[in-house]
């Protein structure tokens, strides 16, 4: 059908020249040798890649790792109960989840910075907690791991609790009672009844979750202080501060590589509600 | 169980909307500290009297508008077609790119801009931040587009060929109307998506192509100033009637 090959072009050609070609650009970059003034020169080598396992890179990818998983996993805890009760709200249903996704489409620049405000020596928290001379000195609650840990949860709540409401929505309260009948108590029956029903809810949130976390550059920039450098910062700073466009290059890679790889290894559960 | 849910929920509500009605609140302070001092309207109208914070806003305006029309023009077609037969290699590559980290979005970009300049003598400026923006939102007009049309009604599009309509009679005259809704939700969407990006953009913007994001994130650095709590007030606010408007269409099914 001819029309439909028209239709395809303009989407083919953008994804084809500004997604898969860049991609390729950074692969060929990622072989190449920094350049005097930065940039790019040849010869071609695999150097950059051997660079990566310096003990001081391999600490920025597991903590990377770990904040992502902990703030995964803070994500899963705090999502499971909210969206257990959005799911039995009744009548309010879609306005619940709407107010948990409103937040999430507007600005996550200004929700960084809300926190921002709260958490700064001369912020809100601070302020308050002097004014009411519990405290003299502001205590330290931004710029440092916990508080960008903080930002993440806040960032992705939404992404865990809307696949754990679909799961959860489509639960036949009737197992519930038969779980009582059979003399589970409430947080029994939640425990062995609706957790195990909810599991593909939970892999694909975990899945919303953990991969924006791993990627994350503005929460740790902004919320770190640029003391908790994770790989989006790493692989920033190669672009800008440090001119290292090859190293840059094989740092995005990998990090693109192990997006794949959880793509891969919780997917197939996860792909379906995308 | 049945008492720690309503609590635990109302905590949880808490949580998300607290800071950002503390940050709306205190944009009416009468103070730069964060010590309540009285009511005032002075940072608001402090904002539109910083002209880089205006140029700010338009540049940002401009952007959004040119790359929501462009991609959603794009995507619906994209999708259209999509959903007449599966195409698994474009559309797998749209998840790949709404899944992508930002920054390797943005760097990816930033070397494929400076490696065509060297061809052409062309700079980094509003023009490479349109693309880079056409680029990463085409993904989610596709993506709302595609969820409205599985539950269109194809006898219909049969019945209009039926009749003698050809091809681009069908979707020009049955289809695009029946999916306009969609299609103004999928825009609203992109209009946030690209009015908030702040990573991919400071990294592909030139010299006079500064966004509102891209001030905000350097003020937000410096320090906390009550002028940003009015500025993100506004935005907010006008980003949140967005999304409730393009969620009251989407849900019109």
């Amino acid at each position: 059908m001819k029309l439909r090959a028209i239709f395809l072009a303009p989407g083919a050609v953008v994804m084809l020249s500004l997604f898969f070609l860049p991609l390729l650009i950074v692969v060929a970059y990622s072989f190449l040798t920094r350049g005097p003034y930065g940039g790019v020169v040849p010869p071609w080598t695999a150097e950059s890649y051997a660079r990566i396992v310096d003990r001081l890179y391999l600490a920025i990818l597991w903590r990377s790792i770990w904040i992502a998983a902990i703030s995964t996993a803070i994500c899963l805890v705090l999502a499971f109960p909210l969206a257990l009760y959005i799911s039995r709200a009744g009548l309010h249903k879609n306005l619940l989840l709407n107010l948990v996704m409103l937040p999430f489409w507007t600005s996550f620049l200004i929700r960084t910075y809300a926190w921002m405000f709260l958490l700064r020596d001369t912020g809100l928290l601070n302020s308050l907690l002097q004014t009411l001379h519990i405290i003299r000195e502001p205590l330290p609650l931004l710029f440092n791991t916990s508080a960008v840990i903080l930002g993440l949860v806040y960032g992705y709540l939404p992404f865990m609790v809307l696949p754990l409401y679909a799961t959860l929505e489509k639960l036949d309260p009737a197992l519930l009672d038969a779980a009582a009948d059979l003399g589970a108590s409430p947080a029994v029956a939640v425990w062995r009844v609706v957790v195990p029903i909810s599991r593909p809810g939970m892999i694909a949130g975990c899945l919303l979750v953990f991969i924006p976390c791993l990627g994350s550059y503005l929460t740790p920039d902004l919320m770190g202080g640029g003391k908790t450098v994770m790989i989006g910062n790493l692989v920033q700073n190669q672009f800008t501060t440090s001119r290292d466009w090859p190293f840059g290059a094989a740092i995005s890679l990998l990090l693109m590589a192990m997006v794949l790889l959880v793509m891969r290894v919780l997917g197939d559960k996860g792909e379906e509600l995308l | 169980m049945k008492r720690f849910l309503p609590v635990y929920a109302c905590a949880a509500y808490l949580f998300l909307y607290l800071p950002l009605l503390a940050l709306g609140a205190f944009s009416f302070n009468d103070s730069k500290i964060a010590v309540w001092h009285g009511f005032t309207l002075a940072w608001y109208s402090r904002v539109f009297q910083n002209s880089e914070l205006m140029e700010g806003t338009l540049n940002s305006l401009l952007i959004a508008v040119v790359a929501t029309v462009a991609a959603t023009v794009i995507g619906t077609l994209a999708a259209y077609a999509i959903w007449q037969k599966k195409l698994p290699w474009l559309t797998g590559s749209l998840y790949l790119s709404l899944l992508s980290p930002e920054i390797v979005t943005g760097v990816s970009l930033l070397v494929f801009f400076q490696w065509i300049f060297h061809f052409l003598k062309l700079q980094l400026g509003m023009h490479t931040v349109i693309l880079a923006h056409i680029s990463f939102s085409l993904a989610y007009v596709v993506i709302v587009i595609l969820a409205r049309l599985r539950t269109f009604d194809r006898s219909l599009e049969e019945a209009a060929l039926d009749l003698g309509a050809n091809d681009w009679q069908v979707f020009r005259y049955v289809t695009a109307p029946l999916l306009l809704p969609g299609i103004v939700a999928a825009a609203l969407l992109c209009f946030t998506v690209s009015f908030d990006d702040y990573v991919i953009t400071s990294l592909v913007a030139g010299v006079n192509s500064e966004t509102l994001p891209m001030i905000i994130y350097a003020m937000a650095r410096k320090g906390v100033s009550p002028e940003v709590n009015a500025l993100s007030v506004m935005i907010t606010a006008g980003l949140g009637v967005l999304v409730l408007i393009s969620g009251r269409l989407e849900s019109k099914r």
